[in-house]
């Protein structure tokens, strides 16, 4: 065992560097641009160059690398402190993916370089107010006009909907079948006329996902993506990659910051690092997050060999978001009276822990909740069977619903 | 980045398996257990005769020269087979302390033999209930030691022990070797949670003893031996917590209530789930402290401390949710559950609890923190 990059990785990792540190968007450049400005001046230097979406294939702006260069890419990018440019990740992480599996070439040609060079930002449209966990519930349908069809309904926690140029969508075009046969999958414009898009208030008082409305919006029938009812089939082949897109952690508040409020804070007359049950509950999360990390080494090490990492990565989001959750909640306790203090959307040292105990709620749900994360390790992992379901079978109209 | 086994390395693991399957059935567990601990000499030789007791003893000594990376593998199988054997004694704790403290004549003595497993070694810590400290030890070590050590894992079978206690100058601790088999030395085999491995209380009058290592250096020492055999430890916890989910995942696929296997309802898929999480965290941890003890890594003491409360972890809570999962049928006599069960608690509390440990841990990251700050 040893940490040490392979020959090839060594020249590759170097050849990323050279690249990153001449250039990198100097301060100067970036004076009064905005975020989104900022994104998009890095994005479209990197894809010219031939580092935007590595893995991709070339004529799809991507560089064709392994999945490994792919990782070293971003750990030397991280070193720079570059423009954030997660705007891009849903389109890149889910929609390219899709796109390239099941898109008409022309189609390939005509998107994916726009979404790898950040010209064009894509949004996922999955979630509805009836269909959470339970996805293919979905109930704002397709109903197919001429060489279009006409959408209706609503979805729900839509990141970056606001300021997408187009999203991935699976709508119900057939209410008459069981639940999983009824969708279809098409990719829209998100300009549309009929869009209406809202922003969710979350209890932290953030902003970060959207409602969508769709009243008669119309879409092509050759923006459609598989079979009309085929759509759950496409939307696997997302899914499968939004699991790799949503991490469970979050900078800041974690097992560093945690000691070092622990020495800071008094227990009685000591510094309550020196209290044995405080020691044991930092030592707790110690091994939770060094596990996930040498985990992670894991994977790595079978993506340097070339081969397909085993399963054990798929408990990060489970252990990652409620490690965080009750680590913010202790540090709050440690400080007694004083950690009720917060000012809303400050993740300096003074509101680190209670930033993360308000935003954390949503790690636990976003990209499958904690309940349907341990059900897919029992039945993808453990080979556990599914539990019987009511709806198998009865055209999803007949199924009972909560209204 | 190459943080997994080798080829060779997965190699000797189905050896490993392989073997234990054939020659360390749960039958042979149950053997030990209602014979009330008897050794288990038969198969001691075999494993010996494998080479796995000389490992990374150096060919010099009789050893195989091996890596920390083998050992690793082999300790995972052992704590898979729910082996009865002294193992962890003479390999992970006794040949440890001579290959890294002994004298050149103590490993011409000591090593040969206990390579090819002739000759048993253990490590004599506890005195009392609770833990043990510098101030609180009473027995005295030297060139002689005296005094009492209880439930010494292996005391009752093992041919000679390392014992920590107070100098007999007066100055510190000191480590001995003390041969067992000497009239000065009482040993009372006592009855335990985990009678798959053998104990005793032991009482030196005045024995015979020869010093190892710096006279007044052996509490420092110790602490060094405990943490290199806390990563094997943590590999035997590891392979247990994977067979305890086995066992677990096995039973719910095959037992049916209200209908249906009790493994489609989520209250045990969830349940399952976790012990996978843990079992999980506990073996990538485990990756890390074999990597450390392997290149004597500097933070050695952290990767120690954190493999060993992982897998202390993981062991408890795999093995009381694998009797759960069973019903009642778990709780009985007749069903293996039990040997896990008994099999967690006495590797948690041999060489330190998870308590003790997660106190090591943070005292690990402090030192860290304390030298970078310097």
């Amino acid at each position: 065992m040893d940490f040490n990059d392979t020959a090839e990785e060594t020249k590759f990792r170097e050849a990323a560097a050279a690249w990153l540190k001449t250039n990198v968007p100097t301060a100067e450049e970036l004076k009064g641009v905005d975020a989104m400005g900022q994104a998009k001046l890095w994005q479209k230097r990197k894809a010219d160059a031939g580092w935007a979406c590595l893995r991709w294939p070339k004529e799809f702006g991507g560089r064709g690398a392994t999945a490994i260069e792919q990782v070293i890419w971003g750990q030397e990018e991280a070193k720079v402190d570059p423009p954030n440019t997660g705007v891009f990740m849903i389109g890149q992480g889910m929609g390219g993916p899709t796109m390239m599996a099941w898109a008409t070439e022309e189609q390939q040609k005509r998107y994916l370089p726009k979404m790898a060079s950040g010209e064009e930002i894509w949004c996922q449209l999955f979630s509805e107010p009836a269909g959470g966990s339970d996805l293919a519930a979905l109930r704002t349908k397709a109903v197919r006009d001429g060489d279009d069809w006409l959408i209706n309904g609503q979805k729900i926690w839509t990141s970056g909907a606001q300021y997408s140029d187009y999203g991935i969508i699976v709508l119900r075009t057939d209410p008459n079948v069981p639940k999983h046969q009824g969708l279809s999958y098409f990719f829209i414009d998100m300009k549309s006329e009929g869009i209406e898009i809202k922003p969710i208030k979350q209890m932290s008082g953030a902003s970060g996902f959207n409602e969508v409305y769709f009243t008669d919006v119309r879409v092509s029938d050759v923006q459609r993506l598989g079979e009309v009812g085929q759509g759950w089939q496409v939307a696997l082949t997302t899914l499968m990659n939004e699991r790799a897109t949503i991490g469970g952690g979050r900078s800041g508040a974690g097992f560093k910051t945690a000691m070092k409020l622990a020495s800071e804070v008094y227990i009685d007359d000591e510094p309550a690092i020196k209290n044995q049950g405080v020691r044991a509950k930092l030592a707790n999360w110690y091994i939770q997050e060094a596990g996930l990390k040498y985990t992670g080494l894991r994977s790595l090490t079978a993506l340097s060999r070339g081969e397909i990492p085993g399963p054990e990565n798929s408990i990060g989001k489970l252990v990652g978001a409620p490690k965080t959750q009750d680590l913010s909640s202790f540090a709050i306790d440690l400080m007694e009276q004083a950690g009720v203090a917060w000012t809303p959307g400050l993740e300096d040292d003074e509101n680190l822990f209670q930033s993360a105990y308000m935003d954390i709620p949503g790690m636990r749900i976003a990209g499958g909740t904690d309940e349907i994360m341990a059900n897919i390790i029992a039945e993808r992992v453990l080979g556990l069977p599914q539990e019987p379901r009511m709806d198998k079978g009865i055209p999803f109209s007949e199924v009972p619903t909560s209204n | 980045m190459n943080f997994e086994f080798s080829e060779e390395q997965n190699l000797l693991r189905e050896q490993a398996r392989g073997f234990l399957q054939d020659n360390c059935s749960l039958k042979i567990v149950r053997e030990t257990l209602e014979n009330g601990g008897a050794f288990n000499k038969e198969l001691w030789t075999k494993v010996a005769e494998m080479g796995w007791t000389s490992t990374v003893i150096p060919e010099e000594f009789g050893g195989l020269g091996l890596s920390y990376i083998e050992l690793s593998v082999i300790a995972e199988e052992l704590g898979r087979a729910l082996a009865p054997l002294p193992f962890s004694s003479s390999v992970y704790l006794a040949s440890e302390a001579i290959l890294n403290y002994g004298s050149q004549s103590q490993k011409e003595t000591w090593l040969p033999k206990l390579a090819t497993g002739e000759v048993i070694g253990t490590f004599a810590l506890a005195e009392s209930k609770g833990r043990l400290t510098p101030s609180r030890m009473k027995m005295t070590s030297g060139d002689s030691v005296s005094g009492s050590k209880i439930a010494v894992p292996d005391g009752d079978i093992a041919d000679f022990a390392i014992v920590v206690g107070k100098s007999n100058s007066g100055d510190g601790a000191s480590l001995s070797i003390v041969d067992l088999n000497q009239e000065a030395v009482q040993r009372n085999k006592i009855k335990t949670l985990d009678p798959g491995r053998s104990h005793a209380d032991l009482t030196f009058l005045n024995a015979k003893a020869e010093l190892m290592g710096e006279e007044g250096a052996g509490w420092a020492a110790t602490q060094d031996i405990l943490n290199r055999a806390a990563i094997l430890f943590a590999w035997e916890q590891t392979g247990g917590s994977e067979a305890a989910l086995k066992m677990a995942k096995e039973y719910a696929l095959g037992r049916f209530a209200f209908g249906r296997a009790i493994a489609s309802y989520q209250a045990i898929k969830h349940k399952l789930a976790n012990v996978y999480v843990k079992n999980t965290l506990a073996k990538s941890n485990c990756y890390y402290g074999a990597w450390a003890l392997d290149t004597d890594a500097p933070d050695l003491p952290v990767a120690a401390a954190a493999a060993r409360v992982a897998g202390i972890q993981a062991y408890y809570f795999a093995s009381k949710e694998n009797i759960q999962t069973h019903g009642g049928m778990g709780f009985t006599w007749e069903f293996d559950c039990q040997f896990h069960y008994r099999r967690a608690k006495m590797l948690s509390v041999n060489i330190g609890s998870e308590a003790h440990w997660q106190d090591k841990l943070i005292s690990g990251i402090e030192q860290q923190n304390a030298a970078g700050e310097n």
